[in-house]
């Protein structure tokens, strides 16, 4: 069901778009007329089609071509340096997806911990206000050292990034959970485990499910620096390795593509979110 | 000295940081069965009772005893109304009074728990609504389903602390009216606050009326000297009733700001504080101005 707002809405992003590629369209329009003087058409014969790579920023069609290739075949194999966008991708989505589960599993239960204890608060908190605004790739020189293992290294910097908005927000929502709920628990003498999971995680969970979405955010804006950093596979070397062909369409396309699955991530997070959500 | 049901024993409550404890020497029983509703203003310790009662709140000195037993922390003995409601919203109606149900007995089978649970929600007249989430429900369904989650698990004594504070004058009287219906049937014993003197008059057998804090006192034990089965739609045509309304309402507007100093608080026996039977003073002067009947009062926070 659209309503009329959303229609127009939708006819107007289209309109927008529709702009957006016509202006770059006019921008990078090359003028027809003698290609290359003599020399250069040599040069290019000789280069093959590698010469055309260098001729200015890629007109839409060009990205176009980009997004039609990599998508009808995403998930070749041809060796180290040349596989497709989904195998790129999923070997980020794997890092993000592992880094990510180790951070929930540290920072549940210890923000839950922090959370239930006023005195655990206060002494954690330096500490985690401290480590909070590092970048999380100004741990990677520490993380290759110790770790000695550039994929290993890419996961525990997505860890580290991941870690502190699920802690933070863990440890509130279980702090800020409504009295009332807990003494009724404690009259109905509940279980400490059986109040852990049956009334201060649900009350908590749409607080922590916030926390779980900023860092997914994070994380998956990190990964593509990381992978930058130690190379090998995955979406933020694809990018690099494409500039360093100097393919420009193609490092559009995954740019592209990117923001795709970051907003795929995001809209899962909302809806887990939504579930979890309470109306009092 | 007779032993009671519950007996509160030298209670006093000072909060850190202060010097005047809010109450102290607090002394009263409760037999089993019985009624009894507490009426003060504001300040005065109601809650922090009801919590001592309940076990959520300790107490600077005294005790509470409970059926021969010490009250330390909380217990399924004890159920709990609470004046927010405080149901689990993410929980469904039957979930809510279900996970209290499974608290109490954790070997029943799923479905025994489930009719359990849905038998004390038709009583309080939800039975069509077990499977809303609360925050579908009005306010006063909401206090229904407290209602029916405290008395579900047949507790020695139920703690109602305003539970209808929150509730229209119209929603109040009906749930007053199956809450009556309910205890008759049950022989329930009930501590309860409220502001509401008749509330008070048409639940209790017997009030007790609070001094203003800090250092309140048990003023008086008000016997409700009506007949237990009382309406709330007769019950005003019953003589006593005014007599004994009067008598609240001049203890709440008049006597208990001045308490501290007055010649009653001079003989105060805190152990044995004076019981009053007003609707029994049969040879009182003819009514006077302030005692015609007035509409109804309720005595704010």
């Amino acid at each position: 069901m659209f309503s009329k707002q959303a229609l127009k809405a939708g006819l107007i992003s289209l309109l927008l778009f529709l702009a957006f590629i016509g202006a770059w369209s006019l921008a990078t329009h090359q003028k027809e007329g003698p290609a290359a003087s003599g020399a250069d058409a040599e040069y290019a014969a000789l280069m093959g089609k590698g010469a055309e790579k260098t001729s200015g920023f890629p007109p839409p069609a060009k990205v176009g071509e980009a997004f039609v290739t990599y998508l009808s075949d995403p998930f070749y194999d041809k060796g180290p340096n040349d596989k497709g966008i989904g195998i790129q991708l999923a070997h980020s989505l794997g890092r993000v997806g592992l880094g990510f589960f180790l951070a929930v599993v540290v920072a549940l239960p210890l923000g839950f911990v922090i959370g239930q204890s006023p005195l655990l608060f206060q002494a954690f908190n330096p500490f985690i206000q401290i480590l909070k605004p590092i970048s999380p790739l100004a741990w990677m020189p520490l993380a290759l050292y110790s770790l000695k293992d550039s994929d290993v290294s890419g996961i525990f910097v997505i860890f580290i990034c991941s870690l502190w908005p699920m802690l933070i927000n863990t440890a509130f929502g279980v702090a800020a959970v409504r009295r009332d709920w807990i003494n009724v628990a404690r009259t109905l003498e509940v279980a400490p485990l059986r109040k852990a999971f049956l009334v201060i995680l649900p009350a908590a969970a749409p607080t922590i499910l916030t926390g779980m979405r900023i860092s997914m955010g994070i994380a998956w804006l990190v990964i593509v620096a990381a992978e930058m950093l130690v190379g090998g596979t995955g979406i933020g070397y694809f990018v690099w390795n494409e500039w360093n062909n100097l393919a420009l369409p193609n490092v559009i396309f995954a740019v592209v593509m990117i923001g795709l699955v970051g907003m795929l991530l995001d809209q899962l997070f909302g809806l887990l979110q939504k579930a979890v959500t309470y109306r009092e | 000295m007779t032993t009671h049901f519950l007996s509160v024993e030298g209670l006093k409550k000072a909060y850190p940081g202060t010097t005047t404890p809010v109450f102290e020497n607090i002394h009263f029983g409760i037999d089993k069965g019985e009624f009894v509703c507490i009426i003060g203003h504001s300040g005065c310790g109601k809650t922090t009772i009801l919590n001592v009662l309940a076990g959520l709140e300790e107490a600077s000195a005294g005790g509470v005893i409970m059926d021969g037993r010490e009250v330390a922390g909380p217990s399924l003995d004890r159920g709990v109304v609470f004046q927010s409601h405080a149901l689990m919203p993410w929980m469904s109606v039957l979930a809510n009074v279900a996970f209290a149900v499974k608290s109490k007995w954790p070997d029943w089978s799923k479905a025994k728990i489930a009719e359990h649970s849905t038998r004390y929600l038709e009583m309080v007249g939800l039975g069509h609504a077990i499977h809303k989430k609360p925050a579908e429900l009005s306010g006063g369904m909401k206090q229904r389903v407290g209602i029916a989650r405290a008395f579900a698990i047949e507790p020695k004594m139920l703690l109602l602390d305003e539970p209808f504070g929150a509730l229209d004058a119209l929603t109040r009287g009906t749930i007053q009216d199956e809450l009556l219906k309910i205890v008759q049937a049950t022989h329930q014993t009930v501590f309860m606050i409220t502001h509401d003197v008749d509330e008070a008059i048409l639940l209790a057998d017997k009030v007790i009326l609070m001094s203003n804090g800090p250092l309140a006192k048990i003023a008086e034990i008000v016997e409700i000297t009506m007949p237990r089965d009382r309406t709330r739609s007769e019950m005003h045509h019953d003589p006593q009733f005014y007599r004994i309304r009067n008598h609240l309402v001049d203890f709440l507007v008049n006597r208990s700001k001045g308490y501290a100093g007055s010649d009653a608080a001079l003989l105060h026996d805190a152990k044995h504080p004076p019981v009053v039977r007003p609707g029994l003073a049969s040879d009182e002067p003819p009514p006077s101005d302030n005692s015609r009947p007035i509409l109804k009062q309720v005595v704010n926070q």
